[in-house]
C-alpha cells in the first residue's frame, strides 16, 4: 500500500517553491538592460506566438511593466504560465544573440514573469469584448488551446461557449505542470481576466459524437482542443497492480489536494524521459520518495526532455538506466514489489530495439509511473466526412487550424499529440482568426 | 623596464602625478584632502573659499541613469565652502605641512572688489598653497549674486579681477573656466590678458536634471522647488574635450591648461592630455566611487605609457591637437566602408536597422534557411552558440528556420561609422579604407578649383 507523503507541510512547501523566483525591480531592470533590443528579433521568431520580446524587455527597461504586460498579453494570454513553464532554452532563450556573445542569454523567462505579475497583481485589464456579432462559437474543452481561441473571439465579439469535461478550466496548465513551476492558485488567477471577457464555460460537460454534431448544428463554428487522452498501455503483466500509475494522474494530485496529502512511494520508478517523466521523478523525490529511478529504452542522446530539465533531475539525485525496458510489473500480495526489466539495444539501422539475452534484471519499487506520452482521444470524430488523422494528430490548415469538415476547426494537444502551452496558445490564436474569417465570409 | 614618470607641471604647479581632485564635495575638508593623497592623488583643488561661509540647501544633487548604469551625468546645486576660513586655512595648512611634495591650490571666489581679493589671496597663500585658482564658472546661485559665471561669461570682468590677483599673488593664478557661454576662447583670451598663469576648464554645464513625474518635481528638489545645477560626469567629457581643444588650439592664449568634465577611466585623462592638458582634474567619479579610483588612473596612464615607449608626459601632450581643426580642411577624397565579419557577427540586426532608418540604407539583409546558414556561416568558423536539448537542435541568432545574414553594401555606404558605432561585438565591424572617386582635396582646395573651373561639381549620391 502506497503511503502518504513521509514530509511534514513546511518541508513540502520548501521543496515546491518556486524554481525560478520572481526578480525584483532593481533584477529586471539590470536583466533588461542586458537586452541588445535586436532588429526582426530572433527570440520573437522563436517563440511560437511571437511575442515581441525587445519591446516588452524596453518596456521594463523603462519603468512600463503595464506596457509590457500588455505586449505579452497581446499575443499570449497564458503569457504568465508560459513565463513559468515554457522551455525557453530551445525556444526564445536559445534564439538570444547574447548566447554567442556573452555565453548567457538574457533571462527572457524571467523578465516575462516580472511584467505578467505585475499586470496581475495589480489588477490590470487590457482587453474588452468586440461589438456583438451575433454569431455563436463552441469550443471543446477549456485548455490553453481552447482559452486563446476564445479570448480572441471575444475580442472580435463572437459569442462563445466553452464545454470543459473536467470540473476546473485551464486543462493541463492548470493540473499537469509541476507545481514549482505553475500553482495551482496562479494558473486560476491567469484565467480570471480570459473569462471576463464574457466567455460561457461549462464544466463537467463532456462532449462525444452526438454532443459535437449538435453542436455543429446549432453554433457557426467548432473549435476541437480536446487534447489526449491516458497514457500509453504497455501491455506487460501486472500493469493494474496497485502501484502502477499514471504520470499525469501523478502530477494532478499536486494541484487537486494539499501536498500533504499527495501519496508516493519510497523507492520509485518513472518509465520513460520526456519533460513529463522528469516532472514526476522530481516531484517525486520532492514528496519524499528515497529513491527515484528514469528508466528508458533509448540512450541519453535521444530523450526527449530537455537538457536543463535533465539537469534539474539529476541535481535532484535521480538515477537514470539507459537502454533498458520494462517486461513485467512483479507484484506481492496485489501490490506493486519491483519491475522486471531486460536491456535493449538498436537492431538494423537503429529503428527497431531488440532485448538481449539474459540480461534481466529487476528494481524492487513500490511505485512506478508509465510516463510515455498520451493517446489520441479522436472517437468523437469517427466516421466525420473530411476529417483527417495522421500518426495520432488530427490534420489541420496550420495557418486557420481548419480542419477538413466545415465549420470545424482544432488546436492543441490533439492536433500535435503533445505540445507546449505555448503552442496551443498560438494554435488557438490562429484557429480564432480562421473562425473570425470564415464567419466574415 | 622602467616605470614611466607621471610627474604633472601646470603652470608651475608641480605634482607627483597628473590626478588632482577638483574643487568641489571631495575637497571640502582636510579631513577628504589627507584621504585622498593617501590613495595616491597628485594634487586637489580645495573647495572654493571666500571671506564668509555661505548657506547650503537640502537636497542638492541630481543624477541621469543610463538604461541601468547609474550616474551617467550629475549635477548640483551646492554652493562653494559652508566651513568658516579660518578653519580652511588651518586645514589647508596642516595638509601642505603634511604633503609637502603634493600639489595643493585653493579655489577662490569673493565679490567683486579689488580690496577683497588682495585680502584673500594674501590670507590664503600664507598657508603656503602651491596655487590658486579663480572660480568664474560655478553656474549657479553664486551667479546669481555677480560671482561665479557671472564673472566667467564676460570677458571684461574676468581679465579685471585676474588682474586683481595677480598684483598680489606669488603663486600660480589658475582661472577656471565656464562652458556656459558662446565662445570658450574669448574668455581664455581675458584671463591671458589678465596674467593668468594657467587656465581650468571646463566648470560645470547648467542643468536641470529632470521632473519627478509623480509629484511634478524637479530633482534635485528643496521642498519641492528647484534651481538650475552644474551638470558634470561622464556624460560631459566631449564637451569638455572640445573646449579644451578650443583653448589648447588658439595661438592668443597659450596657456597651460588643467582639463576638468567627465573623467572617470584613464583613457579619458589620456584624451584630455592629448588634446592639450597638462593634467587633469576629477571630482564625480571620486564622489561616485571615492577616493580609491585613482590606482586604476595612475596603473592605466603608466601601462600606456609604457607600451607607446612615453618616458614622460610632455612626450604626449597636447599631440592630437594639430589634429583637429575646421570641417572645411577635411579631405573630399578619403573613403571609408564598413566591412563585416561574418564569423563573429551575432544576427542582431542593430546595424542593419540603424543604417536602414537612421543613416544611408546601405546594409543588405538576407535571411538564411539554417540549412544553408550552418553549410556556409556555421561551417567556415562563425562563433555562434549552437546547442542540444530534447533531440532540438538550438541556434542563437535563429528563428522561424532562418538567421539574418548583413552585408554591406559597398557602393552605397557612405562610411558613416554609424553600423560600427552600433555593433555590440568587438571588431565585428570595421572601418576600411578604399579607393574614393574623388582627388584628395579638401572642402577649400575643392572650391577654389571649382571656380577655377579644374574639377567638376561632386554629383550627390544616388541611391535611394
Amino acid at each position: 500500500m502506497i503511503e502518504k507523503t513521509p514530509l511534514c507541510a513546511a518541508e513540502l512547501a520548501e521543496n515546491f517553491a518556486d524554481l525560478h523566483p520572481p526578480f525584483t525591480r532593481d533584477e529586471a531592470v539590470a536583466e533588461a538592460a542586458r537586452c541588445l533590443y535586436c532588429f526582426d528579433a530572433p527570440c520573437t521568431r522563436a517563440c511560437p506566438t511571437h511575442i515581441d520580446v525587445p519591446r516588452f524587455i524596453r518596456q521594463i527597461l523603462h519603468d512600463n511593466p503595464g506596457g509590457a504586460a500588455e505586449t505579452i498579453f497581446s499575443e499570449n494570454v497564458f503569457g504568465g504560465s508560459c513565463a513559468r513553464a515554457c522551455p525557453t532554452e530551445v525556444l526564445c532563450e536559445g534564439a538570444c544573440v547574447d548566447r554567442t556573445l556573452l555565453k548567457a542569454p538574457v533571462q527572457i523567462g524571467r523578465l516575462q514573469r516580472y511584467a505578467t505579475d505585475y499586470a496581475m497583481e495589480a489588477g490590470l485589464r487590457f482587453f474588452e469584448p468586440g461589438p456583438d456579432t451575433g454569431r455563436r462559437v463552441a469550443i471543446v474543452g477549456a485548455g490553453p488551446a481552447g482559452l486563446s481561441c476564445a479570448h480572441e473571439l471575444r475580442k472580435a465579439g463572437h459569442a462563445v461557449t466553452v464545454f470543459e469535461a473536467r470540473d476546473v478550466a485551464g486543462g493541463l496548465n492548470t493540473l499537469g505542470i509541476a507545481p514549482y513551476k505553475i500553482t495551482t492558485e496562479f494558473a486560476l488567477s491567469e484565467l480570471a481576466p480570459i473569462l471576463e471577457m464574457g466567455i460561457d464555460l461549462r464544466l463537467n460537460t463532456p462532449v462525444d459524437a452526438v454532443g459535437l454534431a449538435a453542436l455543429r448544428a446549432e453554433y457557426d463554428a467548432v473549435f476541437l482542443a480536446i487534447g489526449l487522452g491516458p497514457t500509453a498501455a504497455l501491455a506487460i503483466p501486472g500493469e493494474d497492480a496497485d502501484g502502477v500509475w499514471e504520470a499525469l494522474d501523478f502530477i494532478f494530485q499536486t494541484h487537486t489536494g494539499p501536498l500533504t496529502e499527495c501519496v508516493v512511494g519510497r523507492a520509485v520508478v518513472v518509465i520513460g524521459a520526456g519533460n513529463t517523466a522528469i516532472d514526476v521523478a522530481t516531484e517525486a523525490v520532492r514528496l519524499g520518495a528515497d529513491q527515484v529511478t528514469i528508466v528508458y529504452r533509448r540512450t541519453a542522446r535521444e530523450m526527449s526532455a530537455f537538457a536543463y530539465e535533465y539537469e534539474l533531475a539529476r541535481q535532484d539525485g535521480i538515477r537514470f538506466i539507459w537502454q533498458v525496458q520494462p517486461v513485467a510489473f512483479e507484484v506481492t500480495d496485489g501490490h506493486l514489489s519491483g519491475v522486471t526489466m531486460v536491456r535493449v539495444r538498436p537492431s538494423g539501422r537503429g529503428a527497431t530495439l531488440v532485448p538481449v539475452d539474459g540480461s534481466t534484471f529487476s528494481i524492487p519499487c513500490d511505485m512506478a509511473v508509465k510516463a510515455l506520452g498520451q493517446t489520441p482521444i479522436l472517437d468523437l470524430l469517427e466516421g466525420m466526412e473530411g476529417v483527417v488523422v495522421e500518426g495520432g494528430r488530427l490534420h489541420v490548415d496550420p495557418t486557420t487550424g481548419a480542419t477538413g469538415v466545415p465549420g470545424l476547426f482544432a488546436g492543441g494537444d490533439c492536433i500535435s499529440k503533445g505540445a507546449e502551452i505555448v503552442n496551443a496558445v498560438q494554435e488557438g490564436k490562429l484557429a480564432a482568426h480562421g473562425i473570425i474569417a470564415s464567419l466574415s465570409h | 623596464m622602467k616605470k614611466p614618470d607621471l610627474t604633472a607641471r601646470v603652470a608651475g604647479i608641480t605634482s607627483p602625478n597628473p590626478f588632482w581632485l577638483a574643487s568641489g564635495p571631495p575637497t571640502n575638508s582636510g579631513y577628504q584632502v589627507c584621504r585622498a593623497f593617501e590613495a595616491g592623488w597628485g594634487g586637489a583643488v580645495w573647495k572654493t573659499l571666500s571671506h564668509e561661509p555661505i548657506v547650503n540647501v537640502s537636497s542638492r544633487y541630481g543624477a541621469v541613469d543610463y538604461d541601468g548604469r547609474k550616474m551617467m551625468g550629475f549635477n548640483n546645486i551646492e554652493l562653494i565652502t559652508d566651513r568658516s576660513l579660518e578653519v580652511n586655512l588651518k586645514e589647508i595648512r596642516d595638509v601642505k605641512r603634511a604633503f609637502p611634495d603634493h600639489a595643493v591650490v585653493v579655489s577662490l571666489m569673493v565679490e567683486s572688489n579689488r580690496d577683497a581679493w588682495h585680502d584673500i589671496v594674501k590670507q590664503v597663500e600664507d598657508t603656503g598653497c602651491d596655487g590658486l585658482e579663480l572660480n568664474f564658472g560655478c553656474p549657479h546661485g553664486m551667479s546669481e549674486r555677480g560671482m561665479g559665471s557671472a564673472v566667467g561669461q564676460v570677458p571684461d570682468y574676468t581679465q579685471m579681477v585676474t588682474e586683481w590677483v595677480k598684483e598680489v599673488a606669488r603663486t600660480p593664478v589658475l582661472v577656471k573656466l565656464t562652458p556656459n557661454i558662446t565662445d570658450i576662447r574669448f574668455v581664455g583670451r581675458a584671463a591671458r590678458q589678465g596674467n593668468a598663469d594657467g587656465l581650468s576648464l571646463i566648470n560645470t554645464i547648467n542643468s536641470i536634471m529632470g521632473v519627478d513625474l509623480d509629484t511634478f518635481q524637479p530633482r534635485p528638489h528643496v521642498a519641492g522647488r528647484g534651481s538650475h545645477g552644474g551638470y558634470c560626469g561622464p556624460a560631459v567629457k566631449p564637451i569638455a574635450l572640445n573646449m579644451v581643444h578650443q583653448v589648447a588650439h588658439d595661438t592668443e592664449i597659450g596657456l597651460p591648461i588643467s582639463g576638468i568634465g567627465g573623467v572617470q577611466a584613464w583613457q579619458d585623462a589620456v584624451e584630455f592630455m592629448l588634446l592639450g592638458a597638462g593634467n587633469v582634474q576629477v571630482c564625480t567619479a571620486a564622489m561616485h566611487f571615492g577616493f580609491r579610483i585613482v590606482e586604476q588612473l595612475r596603473s592605466g596612464l603608466e601601462n600606456w605609457m609604457q607600451a607607446r615607449g612615453f618616458e614622460r608626459l610632455s612626450d604626449f601632450v597636447g599631440r592630437s591637437v594639430p589634429a583637429i581643426g575646421d570641417w572645411a580642411d577635411l579631405d573630399l577624397g578619403y573613403k571609408v566602408v564598413a566591412d563585416i565579419d561574418q564569423n563573429t557577427c551575432i544576427h542582431c540586426g542593430l546595424c542593419y536597422i540603424a543604417c536602414e532608418d537612421g543613416a544611408h540604407q546601405s546594409i543588405e539583409r538576407t535571411p538564411l534557411p539554417l540549412s544553408t546558414f550552418s553549410e556556409t556561416i556555421l561551417a567556415n568558423g562563425s562563433t555562434t552558440a549552437v546547442s542540444e536539448s530534447g533531440g532540438h537542435r538550438v541556434v542563437a541568432g535563429a528563428g522561424e528556420g532562418y538567421v539574418n545574414r548583413y552585408d554591406i553594401r559597398q557602393d552605397t555606404c557612405v562610411g558613416c561609422n554609424l553600423c560600427s558605432l552600433v555593433c555590440p561585438v568587438s571588431g565585428c565591424i570595421t572601418m576600411k579604407e578604399v579607393p574614393s572617386d574623388l582627388p584628395s582635396m579638401t572642402w577649400r582646395e575643392y572650391q577654389d578649383r571649382l571656380s577655377r573651373g579644374e574639377v567638376a561639381p561632386i554629383q550627390p549620391p544616388h541611391h535611394v
